[in-house]
């Protein structure tokens, strides 16, 4: 298990550093000039050059990887070109919505997804296990900001029971309020997430009821919840763990998208308004702390994977 | 398996009942009251000279900071932090004295000095001030007293007043006020929460006519239709700028809002590359103007909403003229006007749109419309971010179309290097009068001869005036209503 741990952290830190240097050479390739967000129509040549030179992006594509990685190891994720503010604070600031908003989307998804795919799989005989292997079909097709207009317009706009959107100022410190201003989001997000999710459960379900050793048990007079218990979940539960890990990081990213539709202020607001201004310390920032959250997702998961089923780690080695 | 139908149905019911309803309050006195602005306009920052953009003069501009003077929303400049100023004989040097009692936020009093370096922020090398090269014209600021402030001008500028409405009067010992405020406004800055809410608070301890509210919260939305949700919810009290045409139906039916059009300085143009041929013959440029049906393309566009311009200037500026009749649509005088130019059979170009609305929409019917008289439009779709440096740094293009936002900017058709090459020796020469014309009246008159000029010889085709529309709850009163170079003066806003 040390020696398995060891190489995976090892294979985590290298992955972490290919990708920063792929984010920050796909930036850089990208057409555009960050100094046009900057200067409006009536800029000279002159302010044109000055704003340059004062951003750095006049500087080699090395020099400026150099000086933004030595940086990054410490921490500091440089200043936006923008607004000048410093780009670590304002990505902590973004954090207390969006890790909520997953952590809870992704929480609701696996609560609806589990019951649901389970009666989808015991039910698939009947009418009602088809139909809701239907309804997540269907969810599947379904745009996530599509969605969370609709619920807007049914919850917000006719119920009035919760708020279209927007954080409260007062943030966490209210925690009622924020988390009302979450629930429509919260609930978009997993409504979305569950809709694959459920396809797993489904077809790891159908898998188990259909497998010798739950045949087995259940001729040896084991009743099926008791069978279920004993064998089922053991032998399903890798698996749906590997899944649920890409989940858990794919709920990450739908949940960024879904904060323009509900004018959240997490870190999707931040790296679309930062993407449409060409800011790239707040791009770079925003990637990187996403893809270091994907990737020690990914990470957990192996580990809680072959602490779940010890044989994955016997077979590796 | 029912027991599991019934967890699932429990689980959701809890999940709705969780989350508390809205309930409206209603304050009964209006100076305990907080008004609810809804914007799309977030500040970068805090700091007009850098880089701040238009959300931060529309947060803070009058409302946190003062200038020596102000723009009213209705176009006229009155003074503010200066109670009166005298200008030289030469016309080059302006004396103002501060009013009394003035003080920032921080508690220290105002001085000339403050206004000096106040001034010198928007001029320096550094400065990202849109107003930079207005402010180029001085060439020394003195401070005789505490009260006095001195200012001499290289050439005379009858716009020097005008343009120091645009500069704030901040407390440069207060520090980086990319993150804070200092100024001398009615409101002090709350909070900044970015990415979601700016706060303002009422200064009791203000030198003028104290707010009528008590503070203000700009909450700020990237989505329109999360904007107008905002707005029908209750969440915000006003919109300060209705960028979306579609929306407007849900409050024109409703009693609870009321919808205002103020008077937009906005304008979409179809800009022509002056120098490149065959736009650099005036009967061409003329011959696509009178092709193209502007009260078509408005009306599919925004319905009834916004106007139509036959020229640069829009009717807030002080030389406005209806020129609409210039280059009227006129299909037959297009054909005619296109043989004139030597292109009988219509010629082929490339229309540089950007890709946000109404652009792509807009080139679309320029396209059809041009059809008509055997001129191809061939469409090349770019991002705002290539249009800054294709068109506007490069002026690698033929023809464009583009927003332009500020009032009184027809004399950039005074510059032959503007991206649009508009070169015409007598129009130059009458922007530059009029800038050294000793009275207004007499600038508004040397502008007028040279908008007529730049119409007559269609310069551009000034498609249309966007609307400024603001929609506002129905109880609310005391807005501004024109928005002016995305000023938003909060403190005469009050619920009833």
């Amino acid at each position: 298990m040390i020696t398995y741990l060891v190489r995976r952290t090892a294979l985590l830190l290298a992955s972490l550093s290919l990708a920063s240097v792929v984010l920050f050479l796909l930036l850089r390739f990208l057409p555009g000039d960050p100094v046009n967000a900057l200067l409006s129509v009536g800029a000279t040549d002159a302010q044109i050059e000055a704003a340059r030179r004062e951003l750095g992006t006049n500087e080699p594509v090395a020099a400026q990887f150099l000086s933004w990685l030595g940086d990054a190891v410490t921490f500091d994720l440089g200043r936006s070109l923008i607004s000048n503010l410093a780009v670590g604070p304002e990505i902590a600031a973004r954090l207390p919505v969006t890790v909520p908003l997953t952590l809870a989307g992704f929480v609701l998804a696996v609560l609806i997804a589990v019951p649901v795919g389970f009666l989808a799989a015991y039910r698939a005989e009947k009418w009602d296990g088809p139909l809701l292997n239907g309804v997540a079909q269907f969810g599947l097709a379904v745009p996530a900001f599509w969605l969370g207009l609709l619920l807007v317009t049914i919850f917000a706009l006719n119920l009035r029971v919760l708020p279209a959107g927007g954080f409260p100022p007062a943030g966490w410190s209210d925690p009622a309020a924020a988390a009302t201003a979450l629930t429509l989001p919260v609930v978009t997000v997993a409504l979305v997430m569950s809709a694959s999710l459920i396809r797993y459960v489904r077809a790891a379900t159908l898998d188990v009821l259909g497998s010798d050793f739950l045949r087995t048990a259940r001729a040896l007079g084991s009743s099926l919840p008791a069978a279920m218990w004993r064998h089922g979940l053991r032998n399903a539960a890798a698996p749906v763990i590997a899944v649920l890990a890409i989940e858990l990081a794919t709920t990450f990213l739908g949940a960024v998208v879904i904060e323009s539709v509900f004018a959240l202020p997490g870190l999707g607001s931040m790296l679309t308004r930062a993407i449409a201004q060409r800011d790239y310390p707040v791009i770079q920032g925003v990637m990187l702390v996403s893809t270091f959250a994907v990737l020690a997702v990914g990470f957990l998961g192996d580990v809680a994977q072959r602490v779940a089923d010890p044989r994955l780690l016997r077979g590796r080695s | 398996m029912k027991r599991a139908w019934i967890a699932v149905a429990a689980a959701s019911a809890l999940l709705l009942s969780a989350c508390g309803g809205g309930g409206d309050d209603t304050p009964a006195d209006s100076a305990a009251q907080t008004i609810d602005i809804g914007s799309v306009y977030e500040p970068q920052n805090l700091d007009n000279t850098a880089g701040g953009g238009q959300g931060v003069t529309e947060a803070l501009n009058g409302n946190v900071y003062e200038g020596l003077f102000r723009l009213t929303d209705a176009g006229t400049v009155e003074p503010l932090l200066a109670t009166a100023h005298t200008v030289g004989e030469d016309g080059l040097t302006y004396t103002f004295t501060l009013a009394d009692g003035v003080t920032f936020h921080s508690g220290k009093a105002l001085t000339s000095a403050d206004v000096k370096a106040s001034i010198e922020r928007v001029t320096a090398e550094t400065s990202r001030s849109a107003r930079k090269s207005s402010l180029a014209v001085i060439k020394e600021i003195a401070t005789p007293d505490d009260k006095t402030v001195t200012v001499t001008l290289s050439a005379p500028s009858i716009s020097f007043v005008y343009h120091l409405s645009y500069v704030w009067i901040v407390n440069t010992a207060a520090g980086d006020l990319t993150t804070t405020a200092d100024g001398t406004g009615p409101y002090r800055l709350g909070e900044w929460k970015r990415g979601a809410t700016l706060s303002l608070t009422r200064n009791d301890a203000y030198w003028g006519t104290k707010a009528k509210n008590a503070g203000a919260v700009f909450h700020y939305f990237t989505d329109a239709t999360a904007l107008n949700n905002a707005l029908l919810t209750n969440a915000v009290d006003i919109v300060t700028s209705e960028q979306s045409p579609d929306a407007l139906a849900q409050f024109e039916s409703n009693p609870a809002y009321k919808i205002n059009e103020g008077t937009s300085t906005t304008k979409l143009l179809l800009a022509f590359n002056d120098r490149v041929a065959p736009f650099d013959k005036v009967p061409v440029r003329k011959a696509v103007s009178a092709a193209i049906d502007n009260a078509k393309l408005l009306n599919s566009i925004w319905g009834e909403y916004g106007t139509l311009i036959g020229s640069m200037v829009p009717p807030g500026d002080p030389w406005y003229e209806d020129l609409t009749a210039v280059n009227a649509y006129d299909v037959e005088a297009a054909k005619r006007l296109l043989a004139e130019g030597g292109v009988p059979n219509g010629f082929t170009f490339t229309l540089d749109t950007p890709n946000y609305d109404p652009h792509p929409t807009a080139a679309t019917f320029i396209k059809s419309e041009l059809a008509k008289i055997g001129v191809t439009v061939e469409i090349n779709t770019i991002t705002s971010d290539e249009w800054y440096t294709k068109v506007y740094q490069e002026r690698d293009f033929q023809a464009t179309m583009q927003e332009h936002v500020n009032d009184r900017d027809v004399v950039w058709y005074g510059n032959p290097d503007f991206y649009w090459g508009y070169d015409n020796a007598t129009v130059a020469d009458l922007v530059k009068q009029a800038e050294a014309a000793k009275t207004e009246a007499a600038q508004a008159d040397l502008l007028k001869q040279a908008n007529k000029i730049i119409a007559a010889e269609a310069a551009s085709d000034w498609l249309y005036l966007y609307p400024q529309i603001v929609v506002a709850s129905a109880d609310l009163s005391g807005y501004p209503l024109n928005g002016r170079n995305s000023q938003f003066f909060v403190y005469d806003i009050v619920k009833s």
